[in-house]
């Protein structure tokens, strides 16, 4: 069960007890549903941009205790962000969990190091980018649904 | 024991005679010797693919090491010999499914190229804007897209004939769909989501009798139950080949000789025709003419070393000893707290779908691979069915005939394994 801890960290099954800025926000304007082909997952998120800057961030969806963890992180880690902070962020996450060199986090983002587990698990990259994909879609503005593949 | 030839080779097979013996099954399945993070292997995902015994691989290699050479064609000596074992890989199919002819056996690479084959060339010059097709709730996506495709294309009616809560078929619903535009019912036999399986005899009755043509979708049937398609008096006859314990790639398309006939052929190319020039060409008689360009030899060849090998052992057999496993499976699982089985047909074959509590299926799927039991996790290609029980996804363990009660065990330690964890 050891692998098991470094997949499962407590913070992950934390945030999947109890995801942080889940649900639907009476204000927002601009949204994206993620969509994740391989087991039909959907996280949709919402987001409040204020000039630039990421003023709220909440989502909604269905999604594996991966998924859903980092949904939850990320909110906690975009809100008050410029939109090319957030997409930054992205692009970091994404080369942590997927490159072969690990790249180092900056301490700030530590709770995201607890994802780092699924490196060694490829076919769940894609539920802990899920939710990022639909931030970034959402930021882009078009609203269109996105899909992990 | 018996010895049969196949090609230039020589078989040895166990006879039906002998029973059922699982401790001998699994020695001739390899695969079951890999350890999984150093765990034994509890292989629960046949319904996905199947895996392959000493047989078939023997076959294949065999094949590519003895005898291989493009089919129908040359006239040396290995070129007979690759024909010989192709062509009787075909015979072979034929009488495990009782085909009339080994011309009404075309091979395709699965399943899914036969259902997009007849929705091609049967629908697409048979089928006109407002006649219906009628599938069921519980179909594979591959045979319900292909008929989206026709819908698209001919303004063909798509018609989805109802489950119940235990996931079966509501039978007079379902007649009552069948009305005068109805062309054809395209159906599973077994449903790969949830086990169920289908009254496909009563259903080839109702749609006969008014004229309406029947394809029936045998994938997960053919791997746990015998069939006979003369018996049945169906159209279509379809499975893949790697379901059935044979290699994936190669699959087949039972028809009717005289609707092989009439249907156009489907892809043009080498081995299809009678002759070409450039003002016309004539077609061969089938199944070549669905065969274009040169088959899948091995694939073909190990297909029937798989249907050899299931014959030998009987699927008299095989199903009951897989109905003695699903059952203890059912039994067993239903114990488990917070678990919920989705589909309780009271016909059911080699699938157990169930939900976890909150545990997504993918964490409880990571979860029993540690354990080293692999099961299917997520839509399985049904998601229609998926919305009607209001999931997203379950956890699918599957059945094939080298499981036993001790896999189910294993299978529900492993779960409560994964409750303490998301305690």
């Amino acid at each position: 069960m050891s692998d098991l801890r470094e997949l499962y960290q407590e913070i992950i099954l934390d945030h999947n007890r109890r995801p942080r800025n889940f649900g639907v926000p009476d204000q927002s304007n601009r949204t994206a549903k993620g969509h994740n082909p391989l087991c039909g997952d959907i996280v949709t998120v919402y987001l409040l941009l204020e000039g630039n800057v990421v003023k709220d961030i909440q989502f909604e969806g269905k999604g594996c205790a991966i998924s859903i963890a980092s949904a939850s992180i990320m909110t906690e880690l975009i809100i008050g962000k410029t939109e090319a902070e957030a997409l930054e962020l992205f692009q970091s996450f994404h080369d942590f969990v997927t490159g072969d060199d690990v790249a180092e986090l900056a301490d700030e983002l530590e709770e995201l190091k607890a994802l780092s587990g699924v490196r060694d698990y490829p076919m769940r990259v894609k539920c802990a980018t899920l939710a990022w994909h639909s931030m970034a879609a959402a930021l882009d503005g078009d609203g269109e649904n996105v899909a992990t593949e | 024991m018996t010895e049969i030839k196949r090609g230039g080779r020589a078989v040895k097979l166990k006879s039906v005679a002998d029973g059922f013996d699982l401790d001998q099954i699994r020695e001739d399945f390899p695969v079951l010797r890999q350890k999984p993070h150093g765990r034994k292997l509890v292989f629960l995902d046949s319904a996905a693919s199947a895996q392959k015994p000493r047989a078939v691989i023997d076959a294949i290699r065999y094949c590519y090491e003895a005898e291989y050479a493009n089919v129908h064609r040359g006239v040396y000596w290995l070129s007979e010999r690759a024909t010989e074992a192709f062509d009787g890989a075909r015979e072979t199919v034929r009488s495990f499914i009782n085909a009339a002819k080994t011309s009404e056996i075309v091979f395709v690479s699965g399943a899914t190229e036969a259902i997009n084959l007849v929705a091609s060339s049967y629908g697409g010059t048979f089928l006109e804007a407002g006649d219906e097709v009628v599938i069921s709730h519980m179909e594979h996506h591959s045979n319900v897209v292909p008929w989206q495709f026709l819908r698209d294309r001919n303004g063909v009616l798509l018609k989805v004939a109802p489950i119940n809560d235990d996931g079966e078929l509501i039978l007079d619903q379902f007649e009552a769909m069948l009305g005068p535009r109805t062309k054809l019912v395209a159906i599973t036999h077994v449903a790969n989501s949830l086990g169920t399986v289908l009254p496909v005899q009563d259903i080839c009755e109702m749609a006969r009798s008014r004229g309406i043509r029947v394809l029936i979708d045998g994938c997960q049937a053919v791997p746990h139950t015998s069939v006979d398609v003369q018996a049945l008096d169906c159209d279509f006859y379809v499975f893949s080949g790697h379901k059935l314990y044979g290699p994936s790639g190669i699959g087949v398309l039972y028809a009717r000789e005289e609707l092989l006939k009439l249907m156009p052929p489907y892809q043009g190319g080498g081995e299809m025709i009678a002759s070409v020039t450039f003002d016309k060409t004539d077609y061969a008689a089938p199944p070549y003419k669905f065969e274009a360009g040169t088959p899948h030899i091995s694939g073909a060849i190990g297909l029937g070393a798989a249907v050899d090998y299931v014959r030998s052992i009987g699927l008299e057999h095989i199903a009951a000893h897989e109905s003695d496993v699903l059952r203890y499976g059912m039994q067993r699982l239903a114990q488990i707290e917070g678990l919920r089985i989705i589909g309780a047909a009271r016909q059911k074959a080699g699938v157990i779908s169930f939900v976890l509590d909150d545990v997504h299926p993918h964490d409880v799927g990571t979860i029993l691979d540690q354990e080293g039991v692999a099961v299917r996790t997520g839509h399985h290609c049904a998601q229609p069915v998926m919305d009607r029980f209001g999931v997203a996804s379950t956890v699918r363990a599957s059945i094939g005939m080298y499981n036993g009660r001790d896999d189910i065990d294993a299978l529900a330690r492993s779960l409560n394994k994964v409750k303490e964890f998301f305690g």
